[in-house]
C-alpha cells in the first residue's frame, strides 16, 4: 500500500510541477481576496476574531479549487481504470491524494501567511508563528482528508465542480470554527495562547475522525 | 481461462449486455464483432473486472467476478480506447509510474520501451507525440506486466502496418498469452483468432467460428 501511495503522489506531483494547475491559482485566489479584504474593509490593519476569519474563510475557498482539480487528472486520461487494473490497495489513492493535497495547501500558505501579514494584519506574525504552525498542519490535513474524500465522490459525477462546492465548505466548518478560535488570540495585539489546546484538540479529533472514515468507505466511492 | 454463462449487465434500464455465454480457453484469441453499440466495449471493461456484471456467471482467470476481481488485477493487459497514460508526463515517466504499481523492475520498463520502438523518444511528453506513437506507449503498458491475459479494443487504431506487425509479438497471436480481440477489421479479427462472438444490441448473435462472410451480416 505504502509504495503504491508513494507511486501516486510522486507522481501527482511531478503533474502539479509540470502543469501548474492546482498551486499557482490556489495561490493567486488567495493574494486577490486579501487584496480584495484589503479594499473592501478599507482598513490596513485587523486584528483578533476578524483577523482569523478572514485568514481561515480565504484558505479555506482556496482549498475548493484544488479539490476540484484532485482527481481530473485521473478522471480525464483514465488514470483510475489504470489503478483499478493494478494490484494495489484502493486506500493508497486516498492516502496519496490527501498527502498531495495536504502539501499543496502547504505550498499556498508559504506566500498567503506573509501577503496576509503584509496587507492586513495588524500584529507582527512572527511572534505568534511557532504556536500558529500546529493550527495550519491540524487544519491542513482535515481538509485533505475530507477534500480527498470529496473529489472522489465527485470524480465520476458530470458536475464534479458543483458537487466540491456544495459538498466541501459544509464539511469544513468544524475546521473554520476551530481553527478561527484557535488563531483568533494569536492574532490580538497582545498575543496569547489562550484555549489553544482544546481548539487543537477538537481539530485533532476532526481529522482522526475523518481520516479514518475516508479510509472505510473510499473502497465503495470507486466502485461502478 | 474465460468462462461466460448467462452474462448480463445494464446501465439503468438500458440493457448492455445479456445472455452471452462462450469460454474461451487458455492461449485462445476469442474475436468479439458487432456495430457500434454493441456492448463490445463493455464486454471487455467486465472481464477486466472495471464493470460489475449483473447476471449470469463470469470466470475470469480462474476467479469469479465480481466477487475474486482482486484475484484479476494485475494479471490482465488492458488495451482500450484511451492509452490510460498522462499527457503531462514522457512515456518513460508513465511506464516508470504504472511499474510501481504492478511491482514491476524498472529493466523491464526499458525493455518494452525498446520493443515498441519508442525507445528513442521515451522522454518527451505524451502531448508532443503522435497518436500512434502515444498507442505504441500504450501498448508497452498493457503488457509491462507480462500479464497471461490481453483485453484488446482495436488495438491496431493509429498504427501503421509496419508499427502492427512489429507490436505482433507483444500482442498478437505470436505472444502466446490468451487474447479477446475487439474489432471492426472483420476479416483481420478472424484471420488471428481461435473462435469469434458477434454481438448485436447486447445480444449474443453467434459464438464459435463463423466464416467473414456470416460475421459481416452482423453489421447489416
Amino acid at each position: 500500500m505504502i509504495r503504491a501511495a508513494r507511486a501516486i503522489l510522486a507522481k501527482d506531483l511531478r503533474l502539479e510541477l509540470r502543469a501548474k494547475e492546482s498551486v499557482p491559482a490556489m495561490t493567486l485566489f488567495t493574494l486577490t481576496v486579501y487584496v480584495l479584504f484589503h479594499f473592501g474593509l478599507d482598513r490596513d490593519t485587523l486584528d483578533g476574531s476578524l483577523a482569523a476569519g478572514v485568514l481561515w474563510v480565504t484558505l479555506l475557498l482556496a482549498s475548493v479549487l484544488a479539490v476540484v482539480r484532485l482527481f481530473a487528472a485521473e478522471r480525464e486520461q483514465g488514470g483510475i481504470d489504470a489503478l483499478l487494473l493494478a494490484p494495489v490497495d484502493r486506500t493508497a489513492l486516498f492516502v496519496a491524494k490527501a498527502a498531495a493535497l495536504f502539501l499543496f495547501l502547504c505550498a499556498v500558505e508559504l506566500v498567503a501567511l506573509p501577503a496576509f501579514a503584509l496587507l492586513l494584519l495588524g500584529p507582527d506574525l512572527l511572534e505568534p508563528l511557532p504556536r500558529l504552525l500546529p493550527v495550519l498542519l491540524l487544519a491542513n490535513l482535515g481538509v485533505a482528508a475530507v477534500g480527498a474524500l470529496v473529489a472522489a465522490l465527485a470524480a465520476e459525477t458530470r458536475a464534479p465542480e458543483l458537487i466540491v462546492s456544495l459538498l466541501l465548505l459544509p464539511l469544513l466548518v468544524p475546521v473554520l470554527i476551530a481553527a478561527a478560535q484557535a488563531t483568533e488570540p494569536l492574532l490580538r495585539d497582545d498575543p496569547s495562547a489562550d484555549r489553544l489546546g482544546r481548539w487543537l484538540g477538537l481539530l485533532t479529533l476532526y481529522d482522526v475522525v475523518f481520516v479514518l472514515l475516508s479510509v472505510a468507505v473510499f473502497d465503495y466511492l470507486l466502485e461502478d | 481461462m474465460i468462462e461466460l454463462d448467462g452474462l448480463g449487465r445494464r446501465f439503468g434500464d438500458r440493457v448492455a449486455l445479456e445472455g452471452i455465454t462462450v469460454r474461451v480457453p487458455e492461449g485462445a484469441t476469442l474475436a468479439v464483432l458487432g456495430p457500434n453499440g454493441a456492448g463490445k466495449t463493455t464486454l471487455l471493461r467486465v472481464l477486466a473486472g472495471l464493470l460489475r456484471p449483473h447476471g449470469g456467471k463470469v470466470r475470469v482467470l480462474g476467479a469469479e467476478l465480481p466477487a475474486e476481481r482482486w484475484r484479476v488485477h494485475g494479471r490482465v493487459g488492458f488495451l482500450g480506447h484511451e492509452p490510460l497514460l498522462y499527457r503531462e508526463l514522457s512515456g518513460r515517466e508513465n511506464l516508470r509510474y504504472h511499474a510501481r504499481l504492478h511491482g514491476v523492475d524498472g529493466e523491464r520498463v526499458e525493455e518494452v520501451l525498446a520493443a515498441v520502438g519508442m525507445d528513442g523518444r521515451a522522454d518527451e511528453p505524451l502531448r508532443e507525440l503522435s497518436r500512434g506513437m502515444v498507442q505504441r506507449l500504450a501498448v508497452a503498458r498493457a503488457v509491462l506486466h507480462d500479464p497471461p491475459l490481453l483485453l484488446l479494443d482495436e488495438p491496431r487504431s493509429h498504427l501503421d502496418p509496419a508499427v502492427g506487425e512489429a507490436l505482433e509479438p507483444l500482442i498478437g497471436r505470436a505472444s502466446g498469452r490468451t487474447r479477446v480481440l475487439v474489432s471492426h477489421d472483420v476479416e483481420g479479427a478472424l484471420g488471428e483468432s481461435d473462435l469469434a462472438l458477434g454481438l448485436r444490441r447486447g445480444r449474443q448473435a453467434f459464438a464459435g467460428w463463423v466464416s467473414a462472410d456470416q460475421a459481416r451480416g452482423l453489421y447489416r
